[in-house]
């Protein structure tokens, strides 16, 4: 993972909730299943055509509601390389860093046509909508949430601080 | 800086919100502003089955790690309880292999639901901090701790190193004075709140204080922090006082020296201050897909329903039992139409039979169904077929939640659910007063 990305843009509205992005009735299933419902009932067509590196665009308080952390590793699952939202869920907002997928700020998202191919760069804080020649500035993550993304998530940077800690046991 | 994009707060006054303070205590700092990436040690875990060992263990295992420390954590069964298929009855077997092979001695296991045993068992203190793998983990709020949820990846972070990164929120303080009318309760509060504040206060706090909630039971302000999920909040608080006290020593926990003092001070700075009289609300309902669809019960009365739920951490307390009971007593609920009761925990259940509750709403045609999270979330009994209509005593009607995608869900208070269930219709429940 790391924290540009680019394709095609995907918009959604306001509101966008964690039962839509992972729904409880496919919750037991794999992630693989549980990936092809995402986001099916406000856009059926999404999961079977979305490719990875593309870019969620959406309005105010994405992936609002429950702690489920499948509504950020599904969209990781299906390839999504960034989302950019006027506002996020604070829990959806961590998991997303957590498993490494870029989540912006984007106050402009509403210029932003469907299907723009778009490039994101989170450390340098930009959009560019190449169809029209546009480029965003976007706010900066903090330092720390960059260098989780670039780490890969949680996972990767949990395995190193363990492995410093293993290394300063054998030191003494 | 504000990750999800809040202003900054205003004003420059040297105090500290009872959240600040929390924060400041878990950081091991004097002092902390909102906007502040900081470190702190984490007093209390709660593990659910939902995103608890299922999705831990493995990334323990992909670690190498164990559980900093075991007397911290507390494990709940109460999503997939009790098992209806292969599927969750397997979940259910991990996480008690869990349990065993971590020495978690809290573990309690189909008891009830997470949010309310912390409570039932006293786990909670004043100013504490703490971390739940469940976003209304901010239920627990209501003892003046910090409560927040967290996804299980993070939650994973937590077990193994004791911390967890916060960006120290502003803090929205909300007050309440008087009485509530009869008939209007804490969930109305909530509705109201959802729409007037919106579900898009990420990195804030909300602070409940004012005479309606000093009059309120632990049970109804629990109401008020486990909604502030639907607020967007990272947590709800309400400074600890003697009716907190009471309760904890009633639950066998004798309350930290001190406690009383885990309070805002006088000079410190929050990001708005809203104000509200309890004597002028209505029993409130959310319209589908969104607890800020809300609005007085009066001007949705008439949609007919099929399902009528009371259930959930936040809707199925002894409190609502007792709300139901009292609209449904002597009474039949309406033919064609099918009220379903899932009492938070066993306790409550205990409770309920022991004041005859569970008599009067059985005795009306409601349907007892197992403790646990079940029809709330789509994962236990009484899911929704497409098309269909219900009215519940739960916290959230997203689209989905609660079965088809096609269902629509009305959230209400207890009373308004009873009363709906009497009539096939959505009811103003002051009808049965
Ligand atoms: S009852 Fe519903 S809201 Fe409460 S913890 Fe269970 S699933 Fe979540």
């Amino acid at each position: 993972m790391t924290s540009r990305a680019g394709g095609h843009a995907w918009v959604f509205g306001d509101d966008i909730n964690t039962d839509l992005l992972a729904p409880g009735l496919y919750f037991k299933a794999p992630l693989e299943e549980l990936s092809r419902h995402c986001l099916e009932a406000v856009n059926p067509g999404f999961a079977g055509s979305v490719q990875p590196g593309d870019v969620i665009v959406a309005g105010r308080n994405f992936g609002m509601g429950s702690a489920r952390e499948q509504a950020a590793q599904v969209l990781v699952q299906l390839g999504v390389g960034a989302v950019l939202a006027r506002s996020f869920g604070r829990i959806f907002y961590r998991n997303a860093i957590n498993f490494g997928l870029p989540v912006l700020l984007f106050p402009q998202a509403g210029e932003i046509i469907p299907g723009q191919r778009l490039e994101v760069d989170a450390r340098r804080g930009t959009v560019r909508d190449l169809a029209m020649g546009q480029s965003f500035t976007v706010p900066p993550l903090p330092e720390h949430l960059l260098g989780m993304l670039e780490a890969g998530g949680l996972m990767p940077w949990l395995h190193r601080r363990l492995a410093a800690r293993r290394e300063a046991a054998q030191d003494v | 800086m504000n990750v999800a994009g809040a202003p900054p707060a205003v004003g420059l006054a040297d105090g500290l919100t009872l959240a600040e303070k929390i924060l400041a205590r878990a950081s091991g700092r004097d002092s902390v502003r909102p906007g502040e990436i900081i470190t702190c040690r984490v007093d209390l875990a709660l593990l659910l089955d939902s995103g608890g060992p299922r999705r831990i263990w493995p990334r323990l295992r992909e670690l190498g790690a164990g559980i900093w420390d075991p007397e911290r954590v507390v494990l709940v069964t109460d999503h997939f309880t009790p098992a209806v298929d292969a599927a969750s009855a397997a979940i259910l077997k991990l996480t008690r292999e869990f349990a065993a092979e971590f020495g978690i001695r809290r573990f309690f296991d189909m008891q009830g639901i997470g949010h309310v045993l912390l409570a039932e068992h006293g786990l909670l203190q004043p100013g504490m901090f703490a971390c739940g793998g469940d976003s209304h983990s901010s239920n627990g709020g209501a003892w003046g701790c910090y409560i927040s949820g967290f996804g299980a990846i993070e939650m994973t972070g937590v077990v193994v190193t004791g911390e967890i990164w916060i960006q120290v929120p502003d803090t929205l303080r909300v007050t309440w004075e008087g009485r509530f009318a009869d008939g209007v309760v804490a969930k109305d509060v909530m509705l109201a709140l959802c729409r007037d504040l919106g579900m898009d206060n990420a990195f804030r706090v909300i602070e409940y204080v004012g005479s309606t909630i000093d009059a309120m039971p632990m049970s109804e302000r629990m109401v008020l922090t486990n909604m502030a999920a639907e607020l967007g909040a990272d947590t709800g608080i309400i400074p600890p006082d003697e009716t907190t006290l009471a309760a904890l020593r009633a639950a066998g926990t004798e309350p930290d020296a001190g406690a009383l003092g885990w309070r805002s001070d006088d000079s410190a700075a929050f990001l708005a201050e809203h104000r509200y009289e309890a004597g002028a609300l209505e029993p409130q309902v959310a319209a589908p897909h969104s607890p800020a669809n809300s609005g007085p019960v009066s001007q949705a009365a008439g949609t007919p329903i099929d399902q009528a739920y009371i259930g959930a951490c936040v809707g199925a307390r002894l409190d609502d039992l007792r709300m139901a009971a009292r609209i449904l007593r002597g009474r039949r609920i309406a033919r064609g139409v099918r009220l379903l009761v899932a009492p938070a925990s066993s306790r409550i259940m205990a409770q309920a039979a022991e004041e005859g509750l569970l008599t009067t709403l059985t005795e009306a045609g409601a349907y007892l169904l197992p403790t646990g999270c079940g029809a709330c979330a789509a994962l236990g009994a009484g899911v929704l077929a497409e098309g269909e209509t219900c009215i519940s005593s739960t916290n959230r009607n997203f689209q989905g939640r609660m079965g088809a995608h096609s269902a629509s869900v009305w959230l209400g208070s207890a009373y308004s659910v009873a009363a709906a269930a009497l009539t096939g219709r959505i009811t103003d429940p002051r009808e049965f007063l």
